[in-house]
This record gives structure tokens, sequence and C-alpha cells, in this order.
């Protein structure tokens, strides 16, 4: 199978070297460069937030209130003298750890509960009727009910993001799965007594990767934005860490006097949901051309 | 009329499983609920208080039964904070929600699928790059920044709509509409560029079949082609898309609610988050959720009318 793959490609052209194909394909697709390097910077300017002319993000100065933007407060002041600009910057960590956690959980659980659900019938039905009464309920809901139960902190904020997502996961690799376990080569493993395990992880689990991967930079983009929704309601992380999410939530009261207190940081949450979403498009048109038409 | 009966049963597991769910967030959470609901500076008394007013204090499995057969009988339990009866605070809610909702639909639909249609037909041209290019926007700004933006360009800016608040319609449509305009606007974004998005792909799919080069030979023209012919047909995922996105919306009205200073279910949710009135969250959840399956249940029907090829 992989000698005929291989043969083919030999016949369709010369083969380029792997960084050629990488620039050949960031070439072809503008949009996705452009996200894997907007990523990039808000990793950088989040992990090199004490650097980059901040000072902290949490201290009181009463002497600044609502300061508009300046060149001393880069993106004005709130309504306890905060600068926005560091809160900002600093706010961003918790964005990008959450999209990042919540993609990395919410598929390796979903993973796991897809390729038994595809593959063992008896668990399927009931597996099945769990994931479709989770996805009736509203994810934002679901979390807000999750948190509310518990201490506002990251870990209970990344549990109740996730919970929702993983309903989606298991869908679509349930449906790969389905579609694989009828395969000759499935069946022949059968055949010679491989045991149900092995053969889930040997030979389906690959075949659900790259569907995975893609819905995972989307799964990300939807926690990013999660996160942002929750503690703009009030149910995020503690006040005492910023969040681009309770940044703009303090700057509601103030909003038609200090519009810079929501405009900076919708700003950079728009941007970085949008470098995902583009990264994920990208890779959907890549590696899965099959779902890159139904969507 | 064997499948409308089995489709009708299949809601039965699911909206249980919401049912065990929303029972479970409350009982199987780690600590006591009732110290989590009371707050930080509950005494032992209020404690005890809250637990013999959500019937804690019973077996876990009678707690059970009890409280789904007052569900069946339409009690949704006693708010915590009010102590009014939780279906008539939602029922109190209801309309600017729904008014919400089914002009945010409107507004979604009535320009996301022409506009979808329309990047199908010139697909890979300037007009269907914008198009898809718009879709990826409306998928990543977030609603409350779009709202804010809104209210700050046609409320505060140009004065033409008020910033925030409801009109109820029983005051007239028009002042109704004119107080909706600007939340429908900014929550049907994203819901617009996702039937966009799905439009497109399915047009797009439906335009390379036989009898698109039929009708185009039989020299129809192209609007006629593209609506009588390709939309008909690429109906079925769309409709779809827009039963599932429900659960989207609705996470985005309660969203859309605070922005704009709406008294609606979205309002009456955030308020119980910050007071910890479990019993409005578990029936806002209850309630929600049986919107979707009912809405999505009513799609599933229809379409075994529009389109007698399903049949399950």
């Amino acid at each position: 199978m992989t000698s005929i793959a291989r043969s083919d490609t030999l016949l369709a052209g010369p083969v380029r070297p792997k960084q050629s194909a990488t620039m050949y394909f960031m070439r072809r697709n503008p949009a996705v460069a452009i996200g894997i390097a907007l990523i990039l910077t808000m990793t950088l300017l989040t992990s090199f937030a004490p650097y980059l002319n901040t000072v902290d993000p949490i201290k009181f100065n009463p002497v600044y209130r609502l300061k508009p933007p300046s060149e001393k407060f880069w993106f004005g002041t709130d309504s306890f003298g905060r600068d926005v600009y560091s809160r900002t910057i600093y706010g961003g960590r918790i964005s990008l750890i959450v999209g990042l956690s919540v993609a990395v959980f919410s598929t390796s659980i979903g993973l796991m509960i897809g390729l038994v659900a595809g593959y063992i019938r008896a668990a399927d039905a009931i597996l099945m009727r769990i994931m479709d009464g989770l996805m009736a309920i509203p994810s934002i809901l679901l979390a807000i009910a999750l948190i509310s139960l518990t201490k506002a902190s990251v870990q209970s904020i990344l549990i109740a993001i996730t919970i929702p997502e993983i309903p989606r996961v298991v869908r679509l690799v349930r449906a790969v799965v389905l579609t694989i376990r009828e395969q000759p080569y499935v069946e022949a493993a059968t055949a010679m007594g491989t045991s149900v395990p092995k053969i889930l992880v040997r030979h389906i689990l690959p075949n659900t990767l790259a569907p995975l991967i893609v819905q995972a930079t989307f799964i990300c983009a939807a926690a990013v934005l999660i996160e942002a929704a929750l503690g703009f309601l009030g149910a995020g992380t503690p006040p005492e860490i910023p969040s681009w999410g309770n940044i703009i939530a303090e700057g509601r009261t103030y909003f038609q006097i200090g519009p810079w207190m929501i405009l900076f940081p919708g700003l950079f949450l728009a941007t970085t949901v949008l470098a995902i979403n583009l990264v994920g498009d990208g890779l959907r048109d890549l590696l899965d051309p099959r779902i890159a038409r139904r969507m | 009329m064997h499948y409308l009966i089995r489709r009708v049963l299949a809601t039965i597991p699911v909206m249980g499983v919401v049912a065990i769910f929303v029972f479970a967030l409350l009982h199987l959470s780690p600590g006591d609920p009732a110290a989590v609901i009371a707050g930080d500076f509950a005494t032992a008394e209020d404690i005890a208080r809250i637990h013999k007013q959500l019937g804690l204090d019973r077996p876990l499995h009678l707690q059970f039964v009890s409280w789904v057969s007052q569900l069946l009988r339409g009690d949704l339990g006693t708010s915590i904070f009010s102590h009014l009866p939780v279906a008539r605070l939602i029922g109190q809610r209801v309309e600017p929600t729904v008014a919400l909702s089914i002009t945010t639909l409107i507004i979604a639909v009535t320009l996301g699928v022409p506009i979808g249609v329309l990047a199908a037909w010139r697909s890979g041209a300037w007009i269907d790059r914008l198009v898809m290019g718009f879709a990826v926007f409306g998928f990543s700004i977030p609603i409350f920044v779009v709202g804010y933006l809104l209210i700050y360009l046609f409320a505060i800016q140009l004065g033409w709509l008020p910033v925030q608040g409801y009109v109820s319609i029983d005051e007239g449509l028009w002042p109704c509409l004119r107080s909706i305009l600007l939340p429908s606007g900014a929550l049907s974004t994203f819901y617009m560029a996702l039937i966009a998005r799905i439009t497109r792909a399915s047009v797009l799919e439906v335009l390379g079949e036989d009898y698109i080069r039929t009708a185009k030979a039989k020299g129809l023209a192209a609007i006629n082609v593209l609506f009588g012919h390709a939309l008909k047909n690429a109906a079925v995922p769309i409709v779809t898309i827009i039963g599932i996105g429900l659960t989207l919306l609705i996470g985005g009205v309660v969203i859309t609610e605070s922005v704009f200073a709406i008294p609606g279910v979205g309002r009456l949710t955030v308020d119980a988050i910050l007071r910890r009135d479990y019993p409005i969250i578990q029936g806002v959840i209850l309630v929600s959720s049986a919107a979707y399956v009912l809405v999505n249940l009513m799609i599933d029907i229809v379409y075994t009318f529009l389109d007698p090829r399903i049949r399950y």
C-alpha cells in the first residue's frame, strides 16, 4: 500500500525537500502563515510580559483613574488606575493556556470515548445517548453551571470548558471509526486474533488523527472565546487574575467615557481567535480535503 | 409515520440525560452544594436551611424521583434568593429572549443564505473570498466586542438607535424592533457566518450535478438555477446547521442580554450565577435544552414533508 503511494508521488514530479514543501504551502496559503505568525506573536508577548514595559497589572493607582491612552499608558487606565496595556498583555496568558489545555484535554478524552463508542457496539448506544444529551445543553450555560458550583479558579474553568467540547470530538472520532472498522485490514487483524485495544490503537487511532488535529484547533478557538465570555459574565477567573474577559467586564460600566478598556483587550481577543481559526482552516484544507468540502 | 413516532420517542433519552446531568451537577459536585450556595459568610443554620429547602437531607434516589416528578408537572423548583417559583421567573423573562432570538434568526438566514449562494456561484472569485473572509471574522469576533462596536457606532456616535434596554412588544412593534435591532445585529454575526459557510459548501456540491447543467442548458436564468434548483437541493444541511447552531444562539443570547441590558432569561441566568441561585441555573438549562430538542425535532419532521426521499 505504502509503496504504491510512494511511486505515485515519484511519478507526479520531483520530490521536494521538506523545508520547501512547507514554504510552498505557506506561499499558497498566506492566511495560514499570517495565523501562525499572529499566534507566535501573542505567545511571545504573553510569555515575556514582565519585560515589555509593563507594570504590575493588579496594582491600584487611584491618581491615574480612567486616563485615555497616552505615551505613559499605551492603552489607558481603568477605574482603579490600573494600566490596561499591562493587564491586556498579562491577560493573554490565561486565554492561551485555556485554549491550548482545553484543546488537548477534550480531544484526548473525546478520542478515547469515541474509539470505544465506534468499535464496541454495546457501549455505543449508551455513550452516544449521553453525548446527545450533553450536546443539547448550550456550552456556555453548561460551563456557567459547572463553575458556579466550585470556587472560581483556572482549574475549574478548564474543566467547565472541556466537558461541553467532548461530545463534538466523540462524534467525529466515532464517525471515522465506523468507516475504518469495515476495512479489510481491520478484518484481517481481527482474524489473526489481535486484541481489541491493540486494533484500536494500532489500526484505527492513526486514521482519526488528521481530522482530530483540525478539530482541536477549532476547539482551541472556541475555548478562548468561551473563557472570555465567562470572564465577561463574571463567571471566569477571579478578579486578581487579569483575563481579556474580565478586563472587558470591568470596562462595561465606563464604556461611554472610556471605550479603550473594551477596545484593546477585545482587539487582542478577536485577533487571537482569528489567528487560530485561520490556522484551523488551513490545516483542514491540507489534512482533510473531504471535510473541507463539506464545511 | 413509523419514523415520526420513533423520532419523537428519541427525544426522551436525550432529555433524560439532560435531567440526570442537571441533577448530578448539584449533587455530585465536590463538597457540600448547600455550603457553596450559601456562600462564604453563611452560618451553620443557613446551610442547614438550604439543605432542607433543596431536600438534600434525603437519600439521593428519592431526591431524584421526586425532582423528576416535579419537573414533569412543570415545577422547576423555587429560587433560593427570591423564593419565587423558577418556572414563573423564567416565564416573566421569556418575551425579550424569544424576540431577540427570532429577530436574530431572521437576520442571519435572510442575509446568510443569499451570501452563501453568491459565494458558491462565484466560487474562487473575489466575492467568494470576501464572503469566506467575513465568515472567518464572524466566527472569531466575540459577540460582546461586536455588541460594543455597534453600540459605539450606531447609538453613541450616530445616535440612530437606543444604547441599551428593551421595549416590550406591547408598546408597539417599531419601538420594540428599534430596541432589539443592535442586539440582534451583534448576535447574528457568527450565526450568519455559520449559515453562509454551510450554504456555500452545500450549494457548491450541488452545482456539480447533472440537473444543474440541464437547467443551465435549457436557458434558465442564473438566479432561477441557483435558487430554484441548487438551493432547493442543498437545503437539508443548511436547515440542519440552523437547528444545531441553536445551542450557540442560546449561549449567545446570554452574553448579548448582558451587553445590552435586556431583561431576558440570559440576564436572569447571569444574576443567578452571581447569587449562586442554583435552582434558576438548573431551570434555565432544562428549558433551553428542551427548546433545542423540540426545535430540532420539528426540523426533522418538516424534512420528511419537504423531501420525500428522507425516510429513516
